[in-house]
Parts: C-alpha cells; sequence; structure tokens
C-alpha cells in the first residue's frame, strides 16, 4: 500500500531523512519509532503529500505522491502533530465539511461523520466548538478527521502524544480496532506503545532506518534478547559485604559482569542486609546466555537466602537504545553490524 | 468545482464566525454612516455642485476606512492557517493549490461586497425621505460600485499575497497596508504634478483611485482603470499562487 524508495530530505543544511526506503502492505500495522527529530514527523508528512521530498519516490496504492496526488491524498487519513483544526468550527460541522472535501458523496456525509462520531465516541461534543475541546477530544476528532471518508491508509503522527493515560488507553483501543479494516503506519516516541500496537516496527534515527522487523524479531536482532539482566537478591549467612559477593558472582564462568541494583530500593528492610544485584550473562558461555542455574547452585552450595532471581525481558526501550546506539556518527547508507551490545 | 464551493463556503462561514466580520462591519458602518451624514448635511447650506454619491464616496472618511478595511480583512487568510498548522490537513485533503487560493479570494471579495451592501441604504432612505435621488443618474451609483468591486478585487489579491509570504498575521497587514498606500499616494501625485503635464496626469490617474472615484461617481465610464485593476487582479492572484506552493516547497 505505501512503498517509499530512497526518500531524501533536507531542511537547508540538515538532512531530515536520507535515502529511507520502506514498504507497507495491505492490513499491516507498522510503527514508526525514533527519538524526537529522528525525521517521523517530514517523512509522514512527505508520505501526505504535505511536503514534497528532495529526492526518491513515494507510491500511495500504487499512485505517486507528487504526479498523481490528488489520487494519493485521496486514499491517506492523516493525523498532523499536534492536530491542527479550525477552532471556530463545531466538531459535526467541521467533520462534515472535511468529509466533503475529501469527496465523499452529499447524501452519504451524514452516515460517515455519524460512524466517525461513534467510533471516535465523540458524538456528545458534536455541536461544541473545537476552540473548547480539550487535549483529548481534539486527539480525537483528529482520528474521526483521519478516518471520516474511510481511507485504505490512515498515517497517524504521534497520535498519543499529550494524552493523559486514560486517554492513552482508549486511543490505543481504537487504533487496534481501525486495524481491521485500515493499513495504518503511525509514528511514536513511546516504545510500548508501538509494542503494543503494531505488528511490525520501523526504528529511525538521524533520518535513516536503523531496524525493521516485528518486536519479536527485533529483540532476537538485537543481540540482547537473552542478555537481558537477571535480578538477584540474596541475604548472604556470614553478612559478607556485597564487595566480596559481587567478586564470587563475576568469578562464574556464566556471569559477564555484576553490579549492585540501582535504582530499586532494597524493599522491606534495608536493615536486613537483604542486597539485590544485578547481573548482566555471559554470552560466551555454553550456558545459552542464561546464568540463573548456576547463579541457583552458588547460592547455595554458599548458603545464601534468595529471595528473588529472575530475569527481566529486555524491553523494546533497551532494543530501541541498542539500535539508536550503534551508530554515533553518520555513516551513510549502512546497515547497522550485527555486533553484541555489552549493556 | 464542487471543491472549490466546499472551501469557499468555509472561508465565508469563517469569517462570520469571528468577531472580525461583524467588528469590521460595526464600525465601517459608523464611519460611513457618518460619513453620509455630513454630505447630507452639507445640501443645508445651500445648493452645491456636488451630488450626495459625489460627496460620500470621496471624503477622507470614506478613503480613511476604504485603506484600512484591506489589511483588517485579508490578514489572517493564509497566515493564519500557517501559524496554526491548519494548512497540514487543508493541503492533504484532494484538493488543488487553485482551488484553495481561489477560494479564498472569492470568499473574501464575497465578504467585502457584503460589508459595503448597507451603505446602499443610505441612498435608498435618502431617496425615500426627499424623494430625491442622490445621484444625477442610475449610472452614478453603478459606477461608484463598479469601481468599489474593482479596487477590493486588486487590493483584495494584493492582502491575499502578502498574507501567503507570512505565518504572522501582523506582519501581512503591514506588508499590505503599506503597499496599498504605496499606490494610493503614487495617485495623489497628480494633484501635484497633473495640472502641468497631461502625460504625467495620463499615468497617474491610473494609480489614483480618488481621481477614479471622482470620475465614476459622476457616471463617467473609464475602461483604463476596469483593465487596470482587472490585469492587477489576475497578477497578484499569480503571485499568491506561486508564493503559496513555493512555501511547501520551502518549509
Amino acid at each position: 500500500m505505501i512503498s517509499v524508495q530512497g526518500l531524501t530530505k533536507n531542511y537547508g543544511a540538515t538532512d531530515a531523512v536520507r535515502d529511507l526506503s520502506f514498504s507497507v502492505d495491505r492490513g499491516e500495522v507498522v510503527g514508526f519509532l525514533g527519538p524526537n527529530g529522528a525525521g517521523k514527523s517530514t517523512t509522514m508528512k512527505i508520505l501526505s503529500g504535505y511536503l514534497p521530498a528532495d529526492a526518491g519516490e513515494v507510491r500511495i496504492a500504487g499512485f505517486d505522491i507528487l504526479s498523481q496526488s490528488l489520487k494519493a491524498r485521496s486514499r491517506i487519513g492523516y493525523l498532523p502533530e499536534n492536530v491542527p483544526l479550525y477552532p471556530e468550527m463545531r466538531v459535526g460541522e467541521y467533520l462534515r465539511y472535511r468529509a466533503a472535501l475529501k469527496g465523499v458523496r452529499s447524501r452519504r456525509i451524514t452516515e460517515k461523520v455519524e460512524d466517525a462520531l461513534e467510533l471516535c465516541s465523540i458524538s456528545h461534543v458534536r455541536n461544541q466548538l473545537i476552540g473548547t475541546l480539550s487535549k483529548g477530544y481534539r486527539q480525537r476528532v483528529g482520528l474521526a478527521d483521519a478516518l471520516v471518508n474511510e481511507p485504505d491508509i490512515l498515517i497517524l503522527d504521534e497520535p498519543t502524544i499529550g494524552l493523559d493515560p486514560g486517554q492513552i488507553r482508549e486511543v490505543r483501543e481504537l487504533i487496534k480496532g481501525l486495524a481491521k479494516r485500515h493499513t495504518i503506519l503511525l509514528s511514536s516516541h513511546i516504545l510500548s506503545e508501538v509494542e503494543m500496537t503494531c505488528s511490525r516496527v520501523l526504528i529511525i534515527n538521524k533520518g535513516q532506518i536503523v531496524a525493521t522487523g516485528t518486536p519479536a524479531e527485533l529483540r532476537e536482532r538485537s543481540g540482547i534478547t537473552l542478555s537481558g539482566s537477571v535480578r538477584m537478591e540474596i541475604q548472604t549467612a556470614d553478612r559478607a559485604n556485597s564487595e566480596a559477593v559481587l567478586a564470587i558472582l563475576q568469578s562464574l564462568e556464566e556471569v559477564a559482569s555484576a553490579s549492585l541494583a540501582e535504582g530499586i530500593p532494597s524493599s522491606t528492610t534495608s536493615t536486613s542486609s537483604w542486597t539485590r544485584y544485578e547481573i548482566i550473562p555471559s554470552l560466551s558461555s555454553s550456558s545459552s546466555g542464561d546464568p540463573r542455574p548456576a547463579l541457583f547452585e552458588e547460592a547455595v552450595r554458599r548458603g545464601w537466602k534468595l529471595r528473588e532471581l529472575s530475569a527481566h525481558e529486555s524491553s523494546l526501550e533497551e532494543i530501541f537504545t541498542s539500535f539508536v546506539d550503534r551508530i554515533p556518527g553518520t555513516p551513510k547508507g549502512k546497515t547497522p553490524t550485527k555486533e553484541l551490545t555489552k549493556l | 468545482m464542487r471543491i472549490f464551493w466546499i472551501l469557499w463556503k468555509r472561508e465565508v462561514a469563517s469569517a462570520f464566525q469571528t468577531p472580525m466580520a461583524w467588528v469590521i462591519l460595526f464600525f465601517l458602518l459608523l464611519v460611513t454612516g457618518f460619513n453620509f451624514y455630513a454630505g447630507v448635511s452639507v445640501l443645508n447650506h445651500g445648493p452645491t455642485e456636488v451630488t450626495v454619491v459625489e460627496s460620500f464616496f470621496n471624503t477622507v472618511f470614506f478613503w480613511f476606512s476604504f485603506l484600512l478595511l484591506f489589511p483588517l480583512l485579508t490578514m489572517r487568510l493564509y497566515s493564519e492557517e500557517y501559524r496554526s498548522g491548519t494548512i497540514e490537513p487543508l493541503m492533504t485533503a484532494p484538493v488543488r493549490d487553485t482551488q484553495v487560493v481561489l477560494a479564498k479570494f472569492l470568499g473574501v471579495l464575497f465578504l467585502y461586497a457584503f460589508l459595503w451592501m448597507p451603505t446602499g441604504l443610505y441612498f435608498l432612505i435618502f431617496w425615500w425621505q426627499t424623494h430625491l435621488t442622490s445621484a444625477g443618474a442610475i449610472g452614478a451609483f453603478v459606477g461608484s460600485y463598479l469601481l468599489l468591486l474593482l479596487m477590493g478585487m486588486f487590493y483584495l489579491s494584493l492582502g491575499c499575497f502578502c498574507s501567503s509570504l507570512t505565518r504572522h498575521q501582523i506582519t501581512a497587514a503591514v506588508i499590505t497596508f503599506a503597499v496599498i498606500a504605496l499606490f494610493f499616494l503614487t495617485g495623489l501625485l497628480s494633484f501635484l504634478a497633473g495640472h502641468v503635464d497631461p502625460m504625467m496626469q495620463g499615468i497617474t490617474i491610473t494609480f489614483s483611485p480618488i481621481d477614479q472615484m471622482t470620475q465614476f461617481s459622476r457616471g463617467i465610464f473609464d475602461t483604463r482603470p476596469v483593465v487596470w485593476y482587472l490585469v492587477m487582479t489576475g497578477l497578484f492572484l499569480f503571485l499568491t499562487l506561486q508564493s503559496f506552493q513555493a512555501r511547501r516547497w520551502r518549509s
């Protein structure tokens, strides 16, 4: 449905997007992930036909976004970042205007607007001035606008930014529901959001795609799947100090490094010498990267009381960081090497 | 064509949904009402050379409010859409640039015409009260309002262009006012040099709304200003389109 080839766009001397290529198939929900200023919004503006690219080709449902712009644009529902709306119009009035503008036939406008109002649960504010709406409602009006003509493709730029947690959940549910009928490309810098709603993720940084795949694939590719840290909370019988324990842990073959867990308050009774350690498994070992059996045996052998021994799966957050950190400078057109990241 | 009407309707509706149009209308009627009253009260001091219509369209009050009208009417057209970002949803809908430019221009032209419409009532009231026409002939009415429309087209298209240049309404208004004032003051040159050099007079009358209005409000029809205003309107609409498109390429 969306095909992008060698897309390049620069603002003056700075490259916003550099030689970007990807495609989105019918029915996919693709998350466009990147830190602020990575080129997400620029790419989406180009895809929606608002900005022209400096180089490269964009095809929307087979139509070139420049030479067959009107046909391409009529197949897209676009939610711009920050959702600009006319404050002096009423919600229903605005949606009727947008539906008409997008070529919905006159006698079907009422029906389509009602559907959109219903879907975004904003029927009860239809007569309210847009200028008086809260951010969450504005966002939903923007969404209703994007899907009022039932376009094949939805391009949503940061659909949940600036919303409160309840509203974020609602919008996510809404997007999930829309996924059945539309091809969706949504951008975000919140990773959990992309993980929840998207079937595929494109990670973009400094105008280039640094990784693509399902969240699970990315996890694997990032090389930190099984090397996610292990947390261990113990109480040593002889009240040995933590340096000694760390030394013992680090001497194990399965352990790459061990440290005191930071940021997590050593639970309930800090005086009782329960100490939390963060252990990074050694990848060279034959233990398939899971050091927990070895840690358990060590604890038993030393007579440590063990209260917690858990491996936490690396979140998309870490995967993301690992991909983004891999390209320090600006290597041109170079795909990230599949090196393993030491945390 | 359908898209054009949808856009046009929104332009007109939005003008009346914001207080701007009503505020302008209020003050315009206040000033022109006073202007009309002044024109009529001249008649109390005995016979005059000029008709009520002639005096109505040629006072300082009239020209002052006339010149101020354009920056106020046009400044928000593009600047506001740029600033608030609504240009983005607008231009990602399947609409052509020309449709937007024309809809905005004809929308504000309609508003402009609407603002002057109540002034026609003054002359109706005059006729109803005195059983005398306020001008020598019907042509004087037609001429005055035709010129008002033609001048409006030119200055509004100029205002559209200025607004399409910037995201700041005030900047747009200031540029519009400065350029209109420039044209207007060039026209005033005919009062200084006109009596000396007929060639100079020929040139300056093209720029001089005051000279033109003096003629048209007497019912004298001159094609030169008509052509001038139509050509200039076309030119500035073309420039507006270019600037509107260029903006998207730049940003």
